[in-house]
């Protein structure tokens, strides 16, 4: 083997805010590699939303009621937010199995003993799970909108609901993050970061009409966290059905800034978490 | 003035497990230091607190002038880390990976294009430089990870077995690989249970057992512990073993020791070649046709042996050198070739 040449001299390293966004973007680089050299994931990612969709509106459309409308068609246009907004809470899995299988192979171990920003790894990560959140939900609306769905407000408020989803979706990640390097498996870290989604997202406005639910699970659904985009988004949709009542619940009543403040907490408070878990974590 | 790497009283516990029991250790620059010791002996634990992966419970590390506990990112700055799983990304191109690597080095992305070509070049991957690493074959990977790990030519390198799980052939490279680099003045720390990987490639050898240094020294030091040389005889006939055993006696310094059914005779000695040549033409005037016959020294088996009175053997059930996460144990028990 030729001789082992010395590398260039390191430069200081510079401030720690630009460090950190630009270690983030490399590792969101390196993550968004992945993602095209492992498009079945990305794939899989999409057929179970796009199944709702079509289980949904052709199965259960006919017989969900919701507001005082029994039309298929304000079903659709009703339920859409809904599966959009729980499709967005899957990145919880895919970003806390990606860091699990990173822990398991050591990379991790890699990153940690290299002089970059501490929180970089998880950022990068959870930077690259918004952009499939984002194509997804794309793939997902062209599809909603081959069924039927329709919006009735302007293109910007239009945008700003899926701005609120896009937000949900990276919130949800930093608790994947979290769930990723608490445990022993990539497999564990996908069941770990699924299982809960599904109570959470069922107990709640997304498919069915919160008003027309038993007393105490109608107030657990109104107040569910994640009931706030999925209200924000009929909201900025203009897919509420004829004769729906908006709950008097408090965020109901004010669920566009509920759920940006919900998003924005839990991002916070999971990424606290997550980032000091990796501080200490060991394979 | 403390070696390049210089360990005080390191201790780390995991629940009930002592993993590191104050170890102390000192690596003069440009020197290499063998971390010699069974499967859950502490070796991995050792070098991950050096590496800042992990904080010590108790002691003072200080690597490439730099105190590991006060400031961890100056030290990651100066070291390098070849892990025992080759930590590369399978999805990247050996070339994306070392760029990748370069970067969060905080070079500048040209610099780490430019230095993933050198690497590249001298880790004779260049043609496979465009496939992602999971087509690699586990030599490749190792060779991927290690030029992964001297991407910035850190002055101190940490390697955790780096050849646990190789074949022969490319463990051969490997160790060229590593003399080379050495050879320019690097410090390393190695981590190995393989005796013969430790006597080949390192100045000095530190005997871990339990979390503990049982014993420290050069190769020969520690060979010289366990007792001098002695002369290994295979005879060719059954019946001549008696004679030789005979002729042996009288040049011998001790008991001679016969295992009839090898047909091999040991006898320890002093004289060195000298000596051998004695016992060969004496055996030889009597006609005694020998299959083989040599000066042999204690191996570092015979010395891990004397000082722990146990043999070099994976201790799976004193727990893994990784906080109890299995995984290593089943495939590096090469160390079980050991003494009679």
């Amino acid at each position: 083997m030729s001789a082992v040449t010395e590398a260039a001299p390191l430069a200081a390293p510079g401030n720690p805010v630009g460090r950190s966004v630009r270690d983030s973007l490399i590792v969101a680089k390196r993550n968004l590699i992945r993602m095209c050299r492992i498009p079945e994931m990305v794939i899989f990612g999409l057929i179970q939303p796009i199944m709702f969709v079509v289980l949904f509106t052709y199965v259960f459309g006919g017989s969900i009621q919701v507001g005082g409308s029994s039309s298929t068609q304000a079903y659709r246009e009703f339920l859409m937010a809904g599966i959009f907004a729980q499709t967005v809470t899957f990145a919880t899995a895919g970003a806390g199995a990606g860091i699990a299988d990173d822990m398991h192979k050591g990379l991790i171990d890699r990153f940690r003993s290299l002089p970059m920003a501490r929180g970089a790894v998880l950022t990068g990560r959870t930077l690259a799970d918004l952009v499939q959140t984002a194509l997804t939900l794309l793939v997902l609306a062209v599809v909603a909108l081959l069924v039927g769905w329709r919006t009735h407000e302007n293109l910007g408020k239009v945008l700003a609901g899926f701005g609120l989803l896009l937000l949900l979706g990276y919130a949800f990640s930093w608790i994947g993050a979290l769930i990723g390097l608490s445990v022993r498996t990539p497999e564990a870290a996908t069941s770990g970061g699924l299982i809960w989604l599904f109570p959470l997202t069922f107990i709640s406005n997304a498919f069915v009409d919160a008003n027309k639910m038993p007393p105490f699970l109608r107030h657990i659904a109104e107040w569910n966290p994640f009931s706030a985009t999925v209200q924000a988004c009929r909201e900025l949709f203009g897919n509420f059905p004829p004769g729906y009542r908006t709950p008097d619940a408090w965020p109901m009543q004010h669920s566009v800034w509920v759920s940006l403040i919900w998003s924005i907490l839990i991002t916070v408070a999971f990424r606290t978490l997550a980032v000091r878990k990796y501080r200490s974590a060991t394979a | 003035m403390p070696g390049a790497i210089y360990a005080e009283g390191l201790v780390k516990t995991f629940g009930d497990v002592r993993a590191l029991d104050g170890v102390d250790l000192d690596v003069p620059e440009g020197t290499v230091l063998g971390l010699l010791g069974p499967n859950g002996a502490g070796k991995t634990t050792a070098v991950r607190c050096l590496t800042t992966l992990l904080r010590p419970d108790s002691g003072r590390a200080v690597v490439a002038g730099v105190d590991v506990l006060k400031d961890p990112d100056a030290v990651r700055r100066s070291i390098g880390l070849s892990g025992q799983f080759a930590a590369v990304d399978e999805y990247l191109t050996g070339r994306e990976n070392l760029q990748m690597v370069g970067q969060l080095y905080q070079m500048r992305a040209k610099a780490a294009r430019q230095r993933a070509v050198e690497l590249l070049e001298q880790f004779h991957l260049t043609d496979a430089a465009d496939r992602p690493a999971k087509t690699y074959s586990g030599g490749m990977r190792r060779r991927l990870d290690l030029a992964a790990a001297l991407v910035v030519s850190p002055p101190v390198m940490f390697m955790d077995e780096p050849t646990t799980g190789l074949d022969p052939r490319n463990r051969q490279q490997l160790w060229g690989v590593i003399k080379q680099l050495v050879s320019g003045g690097t410090t390393l720390l190695l981590t190995t249970q393989y005796l013969e990987e430790a006597d080949h490639l390192a100045h000095d050898i530190a005997v871990v057992d339990h979390g503990r240094v049982i014993a420290k020294g050069t190769s020969d030091q520690l060979k010289a512990r366990t007792g001098g040389e002695r002369v290994e005889v295979v005879v060719h006939e059954r019946e001549h073993i008696g004679t030789a055993a005979e002729v042996l006696r009288g040049f011998g310094k001790g008991d001679t020791t016969v295992e009839e059914h090898t047909r091999k005779l040991t006898v320890p000695v002093t004289g060195g070649a000298k000596l051998l040549a004695e016992v060969i033409r004496e055996l030889d005037s009597r006609g005694i046709e020998m299959d083989d016959i040599g000066l042999r020294r204690p191996t570092l088996d015979d010395v891990f042996l004397s000082l722990t009175g146990h043999v070099a053997e994976a201790e799976e059930a004193a727990g893994n050198d990784r906080s109890g996460k299995a995984g290593k144990g089943s495939k590096g028990s090469k160390g079980k070739e050991t003494v009679k």
